[in-house]
């Protein structure tokens, strides 16, 4: 097809006219957090309940990606985000559904499902209200939650598309230069300048070239990859073209986990959607260029996120990865020049070329350009996705946009940067978040991570978790990262289990230091991270458990001792009721005991009592 | 022609060799346990680790695998080498206790006690690779291969079953630097990887000499009678 930007406009004009015969658009997110609490149950019962209402010609329902506020899912939005409805038939759907109808019939705004504030008085009507989404600065995922992403048309109604079709009348070198003046830098973790990459890599010798994008997410608790490609797969393929064109790759691979299988299906139909309309596969847009993209499914190992491991894998064979002395964009997949980069730095390139290299650099703090998609997890009231521009503090994410801690605990620590990041104390809170500063304190960027620990979190017991999944993704190949990891593991567990010895900080961050040092990848590295960095900042605790064989959070089992205090315990029975092992005894309004040759020490009374008599030593 | 200095010394090589290959031939030493001359490099060992300078930046780069260049300064005993180094050889011992050969480095690079727990499944075996290369890329039939990943890596035959490939021949027994390949010939049979073998005896001498497969499987690809291949070295 030869595309030009009429025809482009044309399409979408078509698009648009075709939607503007509904009287109203309703979006029910279909993001993986919003399926799993029962978003498909709310589609199918909300489109029986328009057809039956003889709405069905009036009333557009469009499935799309994540809208971010996963905690309150499913979420429904109408029209232009005028309302978002949260938590829809959760409790009660036909009840819901029937809300639903009133506000599409009456304009009647369900109070009930409305999104409350943190004082669960105020009630927000608009998503642009909501604290959650008034502080983001939506760019890589502002069609996320409002295109359908299984429709390429609707990509195309809402600009999709232009930036190739103008990447196209563009000079290969301007691309290029395009990106580097952007300061645009690898969002995978890294953080490095993706221009300078793809210039390294279309001066490369050979005439065969690789583009891959890395959606091998694999830290704990990420999902920024996964919300782009289920909620925008056309983003990425439109980056990965003029990326590809911009270099003379002719080939492009999407490395996606396994365990995605809703981004693989998605991918795929924008990948067939995108070869239709000529934006993919031979003579691309009539220009004479010829790239097309194929998805390779990942096994699972967290090491195949390594861009040299996951070429070995894309190869056929075991995920290890390679020294890097000589690059991949020179020597990559199949030995040929390749590019990789990640999802998100990707799915950024349109809208640079479609808005300009100055509108993006004019965005975050002098090093680090644009903005940056995160997953908020952990003890945060607002767990989700959220886009902010580079620089944003710590403590407007985790205060600002996520609301504050859980039931209004303190604040501990926020781990950044995946498994092998590092956790950052209070102290640092009114860091900006860009590469460079999260660097600095010893932890990283990494892909977008982010876990909220409260006062409840034992930074012992953090380590101990960060390590355990470490020394299980550790590929095995080499000797640091292999032994050494396992060997940490050991002595924190042993921390931990309240047999630490005098010497063990010391003997640990000289081990991890070897490790850091002696490493052949990036994984090895940082794998010490986790340990480092809480030794850093939290060393009096980690001294606790092993001077005094005390845990301050209470979270060790063999440090802690659970008691009631008879003063502060009103005998309400609840603890007595939750136990699991049933160790509490007591009567009605009677002072409960533990009793502690029972007590397994989950902590479960401590949580649910309201009295504040459970206490922990 | 590249030239730069290791431990002051300025050295000249070739484009394209390695740190290892220039300190070597110069006589510096750089301890060395996965290298191997004919199978190369795979930079799994992090024994022969050194500290590399540009400038102001330094940093510690595995010398097998570092092709050289122009201006780079290249130190094999620095600090952070040193630690790396113990530490490889510390970790490698407590994993395999039994070897003489790590016990010998360990001592030999300063590592006098061993902090952790002694493993007891893991043998004699450093994960270095050797035996996987020769079988595959000299003897030309991969039989083994690294399975698992992490601490659970090790080296077997596919789901550890006798290899319906391998031909017995002993080539991985002795290219491994720990001798932690197990290879028994007794009573006209050989013992590898869970595979019994029947020994070929020199019709001339008398003497077992080469497993039967062994002898079958280089007459097919060298097309040799079998005649020929069944009379042992010494007696031809």
């Amino acid at each position: 097809m030869n595309m030009s930007l009429e025809e482009l406009g044309r399409i979408a004009f078509e698009y648009k006219s075709r939607m503007d015969g509904f009287k109203k658009v309703i979006l029910i997110c279909t993001g993986t957090g919003c399926v799993s609490s029962g978003a498909m149950k709310v589609f199918d019962a909300l489109k029986k309940a328009v057809e039956k209402e003889g709405l069905k010609d009036k009333i557009l329902i469009k499935k799309t990606g994540c809208h971010g506020l996963c905690e309150r899912g499913p979420i429904v939005v109408f029209g232009d985000n005028e309302i978002l409805y949260q938590t829809v038939g959760k409790r009660n759907l036909d009840n819901d559904i029937r809300l639903l109808i009133s506000t599409i019939k009456d304009d009647a705004i369900a109070e009930s499902l409305l999104y409350k504030g943190d004082d669960k008085t105020k009630r927000y009507v608009s998503t642009h209200d909501i604290p959650f989404y008034a502080g983001q600065t939506r760019f890589v995922l502002a069609l996320n939650g409002i295109i359908d992403p299984e429709i390429i048309e609707d990509y195309i109604a809402h600009g999709g598309y232009k930036a190739l079709v103008k990447s196209f009348s563009m000079e290969r070198d301007e691309i290029i230069e395009w990106i580097e003046k952007s300061g645009l830098r690898g969002k995978g973790g890294g953080g490095f300048p993706t221009g300078i990459k793809w210039r390294s890599c279309k001066n490369a010798e050979g005439t065969i070239k690789y583009v891959i994008a890395n959606g091998d997410e694999g830290d704990p608790g990420a999902f920024m990859d996964r919300s782009l490609m289920e909620g925008n797969p056309h983003a990425v393929l439109e980056g990965m073209v003029i990326g590809a064109y911009a270099i003379g790759a002719s080939q492009g691979h999407i490395y996606v986990r396994d365990e995605y299988p809703l981004a693989v299906e998605r991918l795929q139909k924008a990948i067939d959607q995108a070869r239709s309309y000529g934006f993919l596969g031979k003579d691309i847009i009539r220009s004479g260029f010829d790239f097309d993209i194929q998805i390779f499914r990942g096994g699972g190992a967290f090491v195949c996120g390594e861009s040299t491991a996951l070429m070995t894998s894309i190869e056929g064979r075991a995920g290890e990865p390679r020294a890097k002395y000589t690059h991949t964009v020179e020597k990559g997949l199949w030995e040929k020049p390749t590019n990789l980069n990640n999802v998100e730095t990707w799915a950024t390139v349109p809208e640079i070329i479609d808005k300009g290299w100055e509108w993006f650099s004019s965005i975050g703090t002098e090093e680090s350009k644009g903005t940056k998609v995160f997953s908020l997890v952990g003890k945060v009231n607002n767990t989700g996705l959220v886009e902010v521009p580079m620089g944003m503090t710590l403590k407007e994410i985790i205060f600002g946009l996520g609301g504050g801690i859980q039931g209004g605990k303190k604040f501990k620590a926020v781990q950044t940067g995946g498994p092998s990041g590092g956790c950052i104390s209070e102290e640092y809170i009114d860091m900006p978040v860009d590469f460079d500063s999260l660097t600095k304190l010893g932890s990283m960027m990494g892909s977008g991570g982010m876990i909220v620990m409260d006062e409840r979190s034992c930074m012992v017991d953090v380590a101990r978790y960060f390590l355990k999944f470490l020394v299980e993704e550790s590929c095995g190949k080499c000797t640091p990262c292999r032994e050494g990891v396992r060997r940490m593991y050991e002595i924190v567990d042993r921390i931990c289990n309240g047999d630490g010895v005098s010497g063990d900080i010391e003997h640990l961050e000289e081990l991890g230091r070897a490790i850091s040092l002696g490493s052949l990848c990036g994984l090895g590295q940082s794998a010490p991270n986790p340990v480092l960095s809480t030794i850093r900042f939290f060393k009096d605790e980690y001294r606790m458990h092993i001077d005094e064989k005390k845990c301050p959070a209470g979270v060790c089992k063999a440090l802690i001792k659970l008691s009631i205090h008879p003063d502060r315990c009103t005998g309400c029975m609840r603890c007595s009721a939750e136990c699991p092992v049933k160790c509490i005894s007591g009567e009605k309004k009677k002072v409960h005991i533990i009793d502690q040759e029972k007590c397994i020490k989950c902590g479960t009374c401590y949580d649910v009592c309201r009295f504040d008599a459970v206490t922990i030593e | 022609m590249v030239e730069f200095k290791i431990n002051g010394r300025q050295v000249r090589a070739e484009k394209g060799e390695t740190i290892l290959d220039v300190a070597k031939r110069e006589g510096f030493e750089i301890p060395t346990l996965c290298h191997h001359d004919v199978l190369g490099a795979d930079g799994r060992c992090r024994l022969c680790v050194v500290e590399l300078r540009r400038g102001k930046r330094k940093r510690i780069v595995t010398s097998c695998l570092y092709p050289v260049e122009d201006g780079i300064e290249i130190f094999t005993q620095t600090e952070d080498v040193k630690l790396v180094r113990k530490t490889v050889l510390e970790l490698l011992l407590a994993r395999c206790p039994s070897s003489d050969v790590i016990a010998y480095l360990a001592k030999q690079y300063g590592v006098n006690i061993v902090r952790y727990t002694k493993d007891n499944d893991k043998g004699k075996c450093i994960l270095c690779n050797t035996c996987v290369k020769t079988c595959e890329n000299i003897v030309g039939v991969s039989a083994i291969s690294l399975t698992g990943k992490g601490p659970f890596k090790r080296v077997s035959t596919p789901f550890d079953e006798p290899s319906e490939v391998c031909i017995g021949c002993g080539a991985c027994a002795v290219a491994c630097p720990t001798e932690h390949i197990y290879m028994e010939d007794r009573n006209g049979f050989r013992t590898i990887w869970r595979k019994k073998f029947e020994l070929a005896r020199c019709p001339v001498c008398g003497r077992y000499h080469a497993p039967v497969e062994q002898l079958e499987f280089i007459s097919k690809i060298s097309k040799t009678a079998m005649d020929e291949l069944l009379i042992c070295q010494d007696c031809k």
